[in-house]
């Protein structure tokens, strides 16, 4: 019976004069995902309104769904549109609705309204307390309660009337695409999926990277990466998957440098070749799933050992955040499941039984020089053999 | 060069079985049940592959039940027989090296207020029948025990349990899994005192989804599926025709010159072997002083001093070569094989262990391959050692 979809934005009100950059990238993250779901649609933009008005028939549930995962909105509000607007019809068309929408009329209620159409002729507030009381004369379980209403029903009378009341909840944060583009260190695990969606989600599109060392990480293990890069695409939108062969620097390392110094030499090379990459596709930054103290290489030393050979700026946006936090959001992102299948990954296949805590950087780049006949050689090759995936949900 | 080792996990269907289940899914593919003539000519080919299985067990077509593969065989034989005897006792003996799907309905069982027996095996994954004998109380209403064990390949005295219940205890109900015996071996269950016997259609380069029970005629079964009636109640269900007839396709195929068919695994696995005794650090499981011929054709377990299993089943995957880490069924779990455990395996082997397994196709030039796959991915994978 819904005709349209008011959508209420986030952080983008507040913008100054490139509002509109803010409004063009929402309408076209709305359509992108409102076009993936069965029905016509069309997005319009009215009054510092955005509009998605349906066509034909469609499935309410999927409209409500695809819009809960666009970035920038604060609320979806299916709207009724009322064509004849007399006071007659539009009284009866809101009672009507309240009908429809609510098995038990025995709520308080508050009517809010607003009027562009300045020739219609009730004000705001007259609006408000005449179709209060009719309201309550044609329900005689409502009752008007202006300070603490269960029910808001909210009546705008434009070109054409709008009658709505009920309001889910959006992704908030900022549309994609609104503010350029960075890299994500795709693990099989549960931090680097919630990681991505965080900086999504704060409007910057993702490219991936993953690590794989065949034949010490499965074909599965991969597959579990494409999977995870696929969830968090349901939110990010498209995700170049860069696969990285690693295998030979991870048993060149091995062979070369002391045991518990691995885990930190090779998160190095994973990030300076995450860096050259992020590069190569127009990256500004890094992005980690790391949180302080959570596993060895995530101490306070470590994290500055790796962070030591980039130059781009690394985001970790879960870095002050518990596991059960991350685990909180990787659930409500559905993405926990994938993420807790038992395949290795290749920070745990070679880990020495007592890796370095503290390690010292004079320490790792010293160790590191024993690389030098190599290294630049392998880094190479494993960059000119990088598979690409491209991933849409 | 490819070798596919994995055929304990599953078999490449035979053209006649793809040939068959075409014809039905196409042309012949009317409901079993349904009175028309399209439904008669499906009806026709049930019915000669009952009688197909049938002659290959030497037994009477009406004693073929039609499933869903091994696992509801299992299903069906041990809850069914569980629920139909529950007055007669309550005790069931099996061994310690089933697989899951006899595990897990004992386990069920267990719950269910019923007690089960396991009984350990021998360093070859052999059961004794004096074992079998000493477990059996009044109220043992089930005996179940695997032909060949799908990890190890060992093989159990079958017959001799068989004839040991018949002269001790013939109330008593013996089931067997013979999931990875049938066509491998000339099962006659009538010989063996055998009342139920499991078998899988893949397994014998048939379709997955579909396999039998062989339910001895008399013997009393409470079906565990309910619904329209199909075969004679036993198995509620429309019957997966394709499925079954393409099965019966593999069954005629296997079980002619079968002896030789055998006889040729042997050697490939005698072969096999040999070469496996000359690379250092293998250890070949359950095979420690007994012929050749009292192991299964088909299965070599082997563990690699120092090599984690997973890694080097990709490694070999690399080079094309095919095998499973413990049993493939279960290999999703990275628990510690049972049967590797039951059998005493030295514990540094339990995660280094891989099967490989052949089928009537496998040739000399592929486990040849295999071998030289295995002595180039060796020495590499040795030299990443966890320390």
């Amino acid at each position: 019976m819904y005709q349209a979809f008011l959508i209420k934005y986030a952080e983008i009100g507040i913008k100054g004069k490139n509002r509109y950059k803010f409004e063009n990238a929402l309408c076209e993250q709305i359509r992108y995902r409102i076009n993936k779901i069965e029905g016509q649609f069309e997005v319009v933009r009215k009054q510092g309104r955005i509009f998605v008005e349906a066509k034909g028939n469609f499935d309410f549930d999927d409209v409500i769904e695809a819009m809960s995962r666009v970035f920038g909105i604060s609320s979806i509000s299916p709207v009724e549109v009322i064509e004849k607007k007399d006071w007659e019809s539009l009284t009866k068309a809101v009672g009507d609705f309240i009908e429809r929408q609510y098995s038990e009329r025995n709520f308080s209620f508050k009517v809010k309204s607003r009027r562009s159409d300045k020739h219609y002729p009730y004000t705001s507030p007259e609006i408000c307390v005449e179709m209060g009381s009719y309201l309550l004369n044609r329900f005689p379980g409502l009752s008007v309660n202006v300070h603490d209403p269960e029910v808001y029903i909210w009546v705008e009378v434009r070109e054409k009337a709008y009658v709505y009341s009920k309001v889910y909840q959006g992704a908030c944060g900022m549309p994609l695409g609104t503010n350029g583009k960075a890299m994500l260190l795709l693990s099989g695990g549960i931090d680097s999926p919630v990681a991505g969606y965080m900086i999504a989600k704060r409007g910057v599109y993702i490219d991936a990277v993953y690590f794989h060392a065949p034949p010490y990480t499965s074909e599965r293990a991969k597959q579990k990466v494409v999977d995870l890069a696929k969830l968090v695409s349901g939110y990010a939108g498209k995700i170049r998957l860069h696969v990285v062969n690693f295998t030979d620097i991870q048993m060149y390392i091995y062979e070369q440098c002391p045991h518990e110094e691995l885990t930190i030499i090779m998160r190095r090379y994973m990030m300076r070749i995450a860096e050259t990459l992020a590069k190569e596709s127009g990256c500004l930054g890094l992005i980690t799933g790391e949180s302080i103290g959570q596993v060895a290489s995530q101490t306070m030393q470590s994290l500055a050992a790796t962070n030591d050979v980039c130059e781009l700026p690394v985001y970790r946006p879960l870095i002050g955040f518990d596991k059960q936090d991350i685990v909180n959001i990787a659930e409500k992102i559905h993405t926990y499941e994938t993420s807790i299948q038992p395949f290795e990954d290749c920070c745990t296949i070679f880990v020495a039984k007592h890796p370095v805590t503290k390690p010292e950087l004079r320490v790792i780049r010293r160790s590191e020089e024993k690389l030098a006949e190599k290294i630049d050689q392998m880094v190479q090759e494993a960059l000119d053999t990088v598979e690409v995936i491209e991933i849409s949900e | 060069m490819e070798a596919y080792l994995d055929n304990a996990a599953t078999t490449r269907a035979f053209p006649e079985v793809k040939e068959v289940m075409v014809k039905l899914l196409e042309e012949e593919f009317g409901n079993p049940s349904s009175r028309h003539t399209k439904g008669i000519a499906a009806e026709q080919y049930v019915k000669e592959a009952r009688n197909v299985i049938a002659g290959s067990l030497k037994c009477q077509p009406k004693e073929i039940v039609f499933s869903s593969g091994g696992t509801e065989s299992n299903n069906i034989a041990l809850l069914g027989s569980a629920l139909a005897n529950r007055r007669a006792g309550k005790h069931i003996v099996t061994t310690r090296i089933e697989h899951p799907s006899i595990h897990e309905p004992l386990l069920f069982l267990e719950e269910m207020g019923y007690q089960i027996t396991y009984l350990p095996v021998d360093k070859n994954g052999q059961v004794s029948v004096s074992a079998v004998e000493d477990a059996l109380r009044d109220d043992t209403i089930l005996v179940s025990v695997m032909y060949v064990n799908n990890e190890v390949g060992s093989v159990q005295p079958i017959e001799e349990i068989g004839q040991m219940l018949q002269k001790k205890k013939p109330g008593i109900l013996f089931h067997v899994d013979a999931i990875q015996a049938y066509g491998k071996y000339k099962i006659i269950p009538k010989k063996c005192n055998i009342d139920l016997m499991s078998v899988s259609a893949h397994k014998i380069h048939g379709p997955k989804g579909v396999g039998f029970l062989y339910i001895k005629d008399g013997i009393k079964i409470r079906p565990i599926l309910f619904g329209g009636g199909q075969q004679n109640g036993m198995r509620s269900g429309t019957e997966n025709v394709p499925g079954i007839a393409g099965m019966a396709a593999a069954v005629e195929i296997m079980y002619q010159g079968q002896a030789a068919k055998r006889e040729k695994m042997y050697q490939l696995k005698h072969t096999f072997m040999q070469k496996l005794q000359e690379i250092h650090g293998a250890t070949i499981h359950a095979v420690d002083g007994i012929p050749i011929e009292e192991t299964a054709p088909h299965i070599v377990s082997v563990g690699f001093d120092g090599v984690k299993s997973e890694v080097m089943l990709h490694a070999l995957a690399q080079e094309g070569v095919y095998v499973s880490s413990g049993s493939a069924c279960s290999s999703n779990h990275p628990a510690l094989s049972g049967t590797l455990q039951a059998i005493g395996v030295n514990p540094k082997l339990l995660d280094a262990t891989l099967r490989f397994s052949f089928s009537v196709e496998t040739t000399e030039e592929e486990i040849a391959y295999a071998i030289r796959a295995i002595e180039k991915v060796l020495p590499v994978l040795r030299k990443f050692i966890r320390h």
